[in-house]
């Protein structure tokens, strides 16, 4: 078995509105395995960017709390470590790279300042020695004149070189994770598929775990190994990207899945989930799902299933009481 | 493997292709700063005017503090281009010489402020809470006095002289630039490219710095030059009001001041330092403006 390298038990943010807290994200549990991307999707608000920016202790202080739960990295409780230690966590062992990569790089700073100052953090190494490091590391994520580069302003880049240099300093210090927060959404399909590339290059050369937050279906489908879906802050299904997209279980993974535009299907209009997500601080009583769901029953409103074991598939966790593990034989009688 | 290589090496092309041509951003700024003739020639007279106040007192024709008896409130002349005042002093040269008084004091003190409204501002904005209502609040005090009138109760508590004035004029600029910088700082704080920089685990002091303060720099320079312009009316008005230099020496304002006694004799006493002191904020503000313009991306 590979060695775990995250590990989010049951992790609850709150964020403060109006005086009170409202939950964000609850009951989140994941982990991910040294060179495992583990995709993480669900619509705009369903709270994967706040999961992330949690793991990294990234959210505005006064104004948010993670009010429970465990991030253990190697093993190690981080958020119990204080702010210091968190400093030297952010970078070294765990990078990020964010969804607009024009808007990433400090526009007042040359290329090579803001690779070269990622590198002298967190290594004690002189300037001469971390501007050939910056340089390597541009040659690695395939920029074709990394000296120019540089020397360059970000407005003087595309955004694709952008994000490849965004990676290159994520990369710069050798993180073993890596969260990717929607890396492509903001780039064209050619440039799409390069960045998805070059990130599946790094796991494969550096064994680093990635952790890829997306809402596009399609990179998750041909980078990751497992897949968590979130709908209203809550993790509803996990399962390998095959068997995911071969039999989603959840009815909000089959929604998603069903309202992905198919190459040469001839239909007129493409199939939605009706409503939108619910506001945090008005979520329904029971399941989040069921005010939008075509199978919901009396059970899904007053009771919040929770996330177990999918009957029959040992490594599926599905949040619903139509897989219910523990009522496997009930699944085949309701569905008809 | 050679494969391999053949498609980085057609990569490579594509991509040096789709680079936008490197144009030097100072040559770009040179460019459209060139184009703004009221900022170049504002530029112009601020140099001849550092340039004065650096070697004035080896050009001025006459000594500043020779008293000449038989030449009394003269006006314009060959001799005297611009004159002479009450002790027959050439007010030319006095002007000349002063310039290095007055500039001096006016930059200190725009230094000065700027530097603790830099700080201030930099705090308030990044922190926010508590800290960034007490800052503000404090320049909000400021602020509801009059410039002048601040200043004047601030030398009437410090006392006359040159650095008392010095720290007055600082002291009214701090607020401004608190105001602004806090206000560039709240927006470039929530920029990403701060997020990343916490996210490879920048200190705060060194995100505010590197990060936050470059970002700000343009309302930096554009506010200081027109401060410089304030600066300067208010160091002469407190020097006019007695609060300032020496009456003795070579200061704009103390000219004005010692002038107006003779301003139906000899208007002249008071018009050439009068013209002077206007002319250079005036400047100082033009320089602002085309400097504002050019910095801002915005306006072409």
């Amino acid at each position: 078995m590979a060695e775990r390298l995250l590990d989010v038990k049951n992790l609850r943010t709150e964020f403060q509105r109006d005086k009170s807290w409202v939950t964000a994200v609850n009951e989140v549990s994941f982990h991910i395995d040294r060179g495992e991307i583990v995709g993480l999707v669900g619509e705009s608000g369903c709270g994967k960017s706040v999961t992330s920016l949690s793991v990294m202790r990234l959210l505005p202080p006064k104004t948010s709390r993670i009010s429970e739960g465990k991030v253990l990295f190697h093993g190690k409780d981080i958020l119990k470590d204080n702010k210091k230690e968190m400093k030297k966590i952010r970078g070294r062992e765990i990078s990020m790279i964010f969804q607009e990569p024009m808007n990433s790089l400090n526009p007042c700073m040359r290329i090579s300042k803001q690779i070269i100052e990622a590198i002298l953090l967190h290594n004690d190494i002189s300037k001469g020695e971390a501007h050939r490091r910056a340089f390597d590391v541009l040659k690695s994520v395939g920029i074709p004149d990394p000296e120019m580069t540089l020397n360059s302003y970000p407005h003087q880049l595309s955004g694709g070189m952008c994000q490849r240099v965004m990676i290159a300093m994520a990369m710069s210090c050798e993180p073993e994770l890596l969260i990717a927060d929607e890396p492509t959404t903001a780039l064209d399909v050619t440039i799409q598929a390069q960045i998805l590339e070059l990130m599946e290059g790094i796991k494969e050369k550096r064994n680093t775990g990635i952790l890829m937050i997306t809402h596009d279906l399609g990179v998750v489908a041909e980078m990751c190994s497992r897949i968590i879906v979130m709908y209203a802050g809550r993790i509803v299904e996990e399962a390998p990207v095959k068997e995911l997209f071969a039999s989603p279980k959840h009815p909000y993974t089959q929604g998603l899945i069903e309202s992905v535009p198919k190459l040469g299907s001839d239909v007129s209009s493409l199939p939605f989930i009706p409503g939108s997500v619910p506001d945090l601080a008005s979520m329904p009583k029971g399941c989040k799902f069921a005010p939008r769901c075509k199978y919901a029953m009396d059970i899904c409103r007053q009771k919040e299933p929770d996330l177990t074991p999918v009957y029959g598939s040992g490594n599926r966790r599905c949040r619903c009481v139509l897989h219910d593990g523990d009522k496997g034989d009930k699944k085949e009688e309701v569905k008809v | 493997m050679s494969d391999k290589d053949k498609t980085t090496s057609v990569d490579r092309f594509d991509e040096a292709e789709a680079l936008p041509t490197q144009k030097s951003r100072r040559k770009e700024f040179v460019q459209k700063f060139m184009k703004r003739k009221t900022a170049v020639i504002s530029l112009i007279f601020i140099v001849l005017l550092l340039l004065a106040a650096i070697f004035g007192s080896y050009m001025a024709p006459y000594d500043v503090d020779q008293a000449d008896y038989n030449n009394l409130l003269q006006g314009p002349s060959a001799q005297h281009i611009w004159g002479t005042d009450e002790f027959g002093r050439d007010i030319f040269s006095r002007l000349l010489v002063g310039t290095r008084l007055s500039l001096a004091s006016a930059l200190s003190a725009t230094i000065a402020g700027t530097v603790l409204g830099i700080v201030l501002g930099l705090i308030a904005g990044y922190y926010g809470g508590w800290i960034d209502s007490l800052i503000m609040r404090a320049c909000d005090v400021l602020f509801s006095f009059p410039d002048i009138l601040l200043a004047i109760a601030i030398v009437a508590v410090l006392g006359p002289g040159i650095t008392n004035v010095i720290i007055a004029v600082a002291v009214f600029t701090v607020p401004s630039f608190a105001r602004i910088i806090r206000g560039a700082t709240i927006t470039v704080k929530e920029s990403l490219y701060v997020e990343v920089a916490r996210s490879i685990g920048c200190k705060n002091w060194r995100i505010l710095w590197v990060h936050v303060f470059p970002g700000t720099v343009q309302s930096v320079i554009v506010n200081f030059t027109m401060r410089v312009g304030t600066a300067i009316l208010a160091a002469s008005s407190l020097s006019f009001l007695g609060f300032g230099a020496n009456v003795t020496q070579p200061d704009w304002g103390a000219m004005l001041s010692q002038g107006r006694n003779y301003l139906n004799t000899a208007p002249h006493i008071v018009l050439f330092p009068g013209i002077l002191i206007f002319v250079t904020v005036l400047a100082f503000n033009l320089l602002g403006d085309g400097l504002r313009d050019t910095l801002d991306p915005r306006m072409n």
